[in-house]
């Protein structure tokens, strides 16, 4: 596994530059269920496709941003700040 | 030492020697000899034992390909002889024999081998009775094996760095085509890398006389920008990355287009005794000779299927070798033959050796004609039987990018027919084999690179298209090889299709046998391919005789799964620690100097003690202490919502925190898990100080950066955890040490436990904590990292007339121990709640806001913990290992300690278990199951030392 990844600060960068923060996942607005806590807690959704998903430049800038990428082939289809993110 | 007059290509320096031991014994050398080249000239024969039978095997392939030389050196295994460079000193010894090389015991599984050991004989033999299996294992591996690991790798032994590289184009193979490759596209603007295996490069036209082809080649290549990383093996193709290992350095190639040049190997034939020393590929002894200036035998017959071993006898006779007589396969012998026979070399056409024979080493060699059986076979005295069994393309890293062959009937192997279109063949590796047509195939192959890329212009498209009618008109003109029989000579001895694995032409017919009749299972069942060549030596050989033995078409046979690592690689390259920068406080040096003992403390330097751990925590209980706390990490959060977004990280409140007062915190995930801790002191309204754990300096930043991001409130977060220092003063007599190095009031009225204040110590700005981690009165004081050693000397002349001494990281544990204070990842793991850790008073679930953890820890309150973490003590003076295991009334295990230490101020010993919850009450007893001791211990839930915090406080 290795691919490029485009960090919005810094620019094109190897991917083991960065820490994978795992994949977007909305944490609950109001108390959920013990089952849905451990859901979000544990559970991924793991899709073979395009997946939204968390990167932090942890030898770079240190900034986290968003990704969409296709699991399958490591395209990176996206890259967007939190707050820009569409 | 015999060597050669001088040879035009001799890679040695014979001013320069060197001197290194083989299995102790002292061998001469000269600077620019392999190991293989250095041990052949000493007279050296046997390298090793071969993996099974045992049997001697020497000098092969001369160039890293074969598994016949694999010795240790300086005690690590796996290095080839015939590459390795010579170093002065060096310790070489031979692996997989016992107890010498020359008298191998295990050498008795040869006469008895066959029938004793078929493939997966020891599937068949070893299992019953099932329990005896332990027994059976540990002779096998024994037995077999190419080397010992060392058992004790001195910690970090192994250092990788890691180098990553984009270019423009990457070039694998530096010989001619590979050279003109690079060449090529980088006078066309390319950036451009060349990775080669060699010590230089020039691949096989180095040994072939055509030095100046190479200077030409390589001065053009270096002038037009080409880097060259010499020495560096492409282990595979992933995703478009080709990691090189070189040395110490793992490079991390990226291209966007890639030029493979990476030529053929020279194949072995499949015959009786075909594995003796003394059986050498056409090229390795070539190589010895030109090279090395070591002659490979006195008397030599040949073997081969095409122009490339004919051209070997030339050369050896020229190198005067004397040449018996030499066997082509073909029935018209190439162009070559008439040399020969002009220097009196008699040249047999449609013949092909059946058997070397000799004890230690080949004495005769056995020629027969091809078509008859047993008739007109020719019986010479000779001490060298150079083969060569044609030439496989080197397209391991081709078909890792993609690429599809086909079986070449003409050739007898399998050829490239397609390549991803970012990878393109160049030179033998792709047919294009003689010196000129490969010089073409590698200059059009850089063009093209060179052109995808956008760069190039009309005259170079019209090179390109010139050089392409080339390489069509020599396509049809390409030397003829003969195929050479699957194996021949079984009836006289072993042929050895697989030397890595000592898998014969037969072992492979019994796996067809047995229905292993694919050769991805015959490939798993008797393990060919799998040994160090990768199938180098062995794949080819392998689908010939099952071909053969199944009647099916070599295309249909196939080959099996090329895959990483192209070559052996250390594991410490590809997963050793990298070269991480070893983090050290500013105060490093003083530590040094006051005799400290320095050790790792992930990835700082620190100093454990000073020589004395109980002494320096007695003093800080009974006078003073000054301890070096930088590692610390230290954040500032800043901002209009920076109260709130410390309410919303952590399971208390920080937003009514008074400014100057200090909180403890603890960090909970979101499962209600205790992540990290420290203490926040909140400096004005909109700036708090947060620390952390050492280790978790780094970890924090991420958690609170994280979710910084996802809810973008007004905050700024600013590590400062490197640019700050930090000490720890504490003990009865630290206040009047403060004293002396501030005008701040330190009264206990004026300056209370948990307030945090800014003042100048020795005239340097601190922030002070003061907070009580170690259980006296203490100021933890922070400041700029300029000053560290300033304000470190400052406190410890003021202390002095109190008795103040340095205290290390060992005292401090049984200091924060005596005070059951946790050590985050230490008492606590990746399972443990505030509440489990009997800290419950730290959750708010009162708090009206929502936090990080609320809903598991509300959870977590109403389902009280199996197990809790107290302290204990322990009646019979025995200090249990940290990880022992608490056992409950019945003797299964229930808990475990998680610190234990002897508190010299206590004088007892005492310790931190999770034990099961019924037993986490005063005074209960617990079983300490200690790798097979069974001791006694009392639960006590308040600190052992100033329970209730009057010292602290005071």
């Amino acid at each position: 596994m290795s691919y490029l990844l485009t960090c919005p600060n810094c620019g094109v960068r190897e991917v083991n530059d960065f820490a994978f923060g795992g994949e977007v996942s909305a944490r609950p607005k109001s108390r959920p269920t013990f089952r849905e806590l451990n859901t979000y807690n544990y559970f991924r959704r793991n899709v073979a496709g395009v997946q939204r998903e968390w990167w932090f430049h942890r030898s770079g800038c240190r900034a986290w941003f968003i990704a969409e990428r296709d699991t399958r082939t490591n395209e990176v289809l996206m890259i967007a700040r939190p707050g820009d993110a569409p | 030492v015999t060597r050669l007059p001088e040879q035009p290509a001799e890679r040695i320096d014979r001013n320069k020697l060197i001197r290194f031991t083989f299995d102790g014994k002292s061998v001469q050398a000269y600077e620019g000899d392999t190991i293989g080249s250095a041990l052949y000239a000493a007279g050296q024969r046997t390298f090793s034992r071969s993996f099974k039978y045992h049997r001697r095997r020497g000098l092969m392939c001369c160039a890293g390909q074969c598994p016949n030389c694999i010795v240790a050196v300086d005690g690590a295994p796996g290095a080839r002889a015939c590459t390795e460079q010579v170093r002065d000193g060096m310790k070489v010894e031979h692996v997989n024999a016992w107890p010498s090389l020359e008298h191998d015991v295990m050498s008795a599984t040869d006469a008895a081998g066959g029938t004793f050991t078929p493939p997966g004989f020891y599937y068949k033999t070893f299992i019953r009775p099932r329990r005896l299996w332990p027994v059976y294992e540990k002779v096998l591996r024994h037995a077999a094996g190419l080397g010992k690991l060392r058992h004790n790798q001195p910690e970090r032994e192994w250092k990788t760095e890691y180098r990553r590289r984009h270019a423009d184009v990457l070039v694998v193979g530096g010989g001619a085509a590979g050279l003109s490759a690079a060449r090529a596209a980088a006078q066309r603007g390319a950036d451009v890398v060349l990775v080669d295996e060699g010590p230089e490069p020039g691949g096989r036209l180095l040994a072939e006389g055509q030095q100046a082809r190479v200077d030409q080649l390589l001065s053009e290549a270096r002038d037009a920008g080409v880097e060259i990383i010499a020495r560096g093996s492409a282990l595979g193709f992933f995703d478009g990355l080709v990691p090189v290992w070189q040395g110490d350095t793992l490079h991390q190639l990226r291209a966007r287009r890639h030029v493979i040049a990476t030529g053929t190997i020279e194949q072995p034939l499949v015959f009786a005794g075909n594995d003796l020393p003394g059986v050498m590929l056409s090229d390795g002894a070539r190589r010895l000779a030109a090279l090395y200036a070591v002659k490979p035998g006195t008397r030599a017959v040949v073997a081969t299927t095409s122009d490339r071993g004919l051209e070997a006898a030339i050369a050896l006779h020229e190198a005067g070798v004397q040449v018996a007589a030499v066997a082509d396969l073909r029935s018209t012998p190439g162009a070559p033959a008439t040399t020969l026979t002009r220097l009196g070399i008699e040249v047999l056409p449609a013949y092909t050796v059946v058997q070397a024979r000799g004890k230690k080493q080949v004495s005769e060699a056995v020629l027969v004609p091809v078509q008859s059986s047993g008739a007109g076979a020719r019986t010479f005295v000779c001490d060298l039987v150079v083969v060569s069994g044609g030439a496989i393309p080197a397209s391991s890293l081709l078909l890792q990018a993609g690429a599809t062959t086909r079986y070449d009937e003409t050739h007898g192997h399998f050829a490239i027919t397609e390549t991803p279109e970012h990878v393109v063949g160049a030179g033998e590796v792709v047919g294009h084999e003689q010196l000129d047509v490969a010089i073409h195939s590698g200059e059009l192959a850089g063009l093209e690179a060179a052109h995808a890329l956008g760069l190039g212009d009309s005259q170079s498209t019209a090179a390109a298209d010139e050089l392409r009618r080339q390489l069509e008109l020599a396509a049809d003109h390409r030397a003829p090889v003969a195929v050479p029989p699957a194996a021949i000579g079984a009836e006289h001895g072993k042929c050895f299709a697989c030397l890595c694995e000592d898998v014969t032409s037969k072992d492979i017919g019994i796996s067809i046998d047995e229905g292993y009749d694919s050769i991805e299972l015959a490939k798993r069942y008797t393990t060919v391919t799998m040994g160090p060549c990768q199938g180098r030596m062995c794949q080819l050989p392998a689908v010939r005789v099952m071909a053969q033995q199944t009647g099916q078409s070599l295309a249909d046979v196939g080959t099996t799964t090329a895959r990483p690592p192209w070559v052996s690689v250390p594991m410490g390259i590809l997963g050793g620690p990298t070269y991480e920068p070893a983090k050290r406080s500013s105060i490093h040096g003083r530590h040094r100097e006051l005799g400290g003992n320095v050790k790792w403390a992930g990835d700082w330097r620190r100093a454990y003690d000073y020589g004395d751990p109980e002494g320096e925590a007695l003093s800080v209980n009974r006078a003073a202490g000054l301890i070096d706390v930088s590692t610390l990490g230290k954040l500032l959060v800043q901002g209009p919502d920076a109260g709130e977004f410390l309410d919303l990280l952590y399971p208390n409140r920080f937003s009514n925190l008074a400014p100057g007062r200090i909180r403890y915190g603890v960090i909970s995930s979101d499962a209600g898990r205790i992540v990290d801790d420290g203490t926040i002191c909140r400096l004005d309204d909109e700036s708090f100080y947060v620390t952390t754990t050492s280790s978790g300096a780094g970890a924090v930043e991420e958690w609170f950066s994280w979710w910084l991001a996802d809810w973008g409130m007004r905050v700024a977060l600013t590590d400062v955890t490197q640019g700050l220092s930090a000490v720890n003063l504490a003990g009865p007599r630290a206040r009047q040490i403060m004293a002396k190095v501030t005008d701040l009031d330190c009264s206990n009225e004026a300056f209370k436990y948990l307030d945090g204040k800014h003042a100048l110590i020795a005239g340097v700005p601190c922030l002070l904590l003061r907070i009580g981690f170690v259980g006296e009165v203490g100021y933890e004081i922070h400041f700029s990292a300029a000053f560290g050693e300033h304000v470190w000397d400052a406190l410890l002349d003021a202390g002095a007339e109190f008795g103040i001494r340095p205290f290390g990281l060992e005292p401090q544990r049984i200091l924060r121990l005596q005070k059951l204070h946790i050590l985050v990842g230490q008492d606590t793991d990746s399972e443990s709640t505030p509440f489990g850790a009997a800290m419950p008073w730290i959750v708010k679930l009162d708090k009206e806001q929502d936090f990080i953890g609320k809903w598991a820890l509300e959870h977590y309150e109403q389902e009280p913990p199996a197990t809790s973490l107290v302290g204990f003590t322990m009646t019979d003076g025995y200090v249990p290992t940290e990880g022992a295991v608490v056992t409950d009334g019945a003797g299964t295990p229930a808990g475990q300690v998680t610190s234990s230490r002897y508190s010299p101020v206590l004088d007892r010993v005492i310790g931190m278990a999770w034990v099961p919850a019924a037993l986490a009450k005063d005074g209960a007893q617990i079983t300490i199951s200690d790798e097979g001791r069974t001791t006694q211990g009392f639960v006590q839930t308040k600190p052992f030392y100033d329970p209730d915090g009057e010292v602290l406080r005071s």
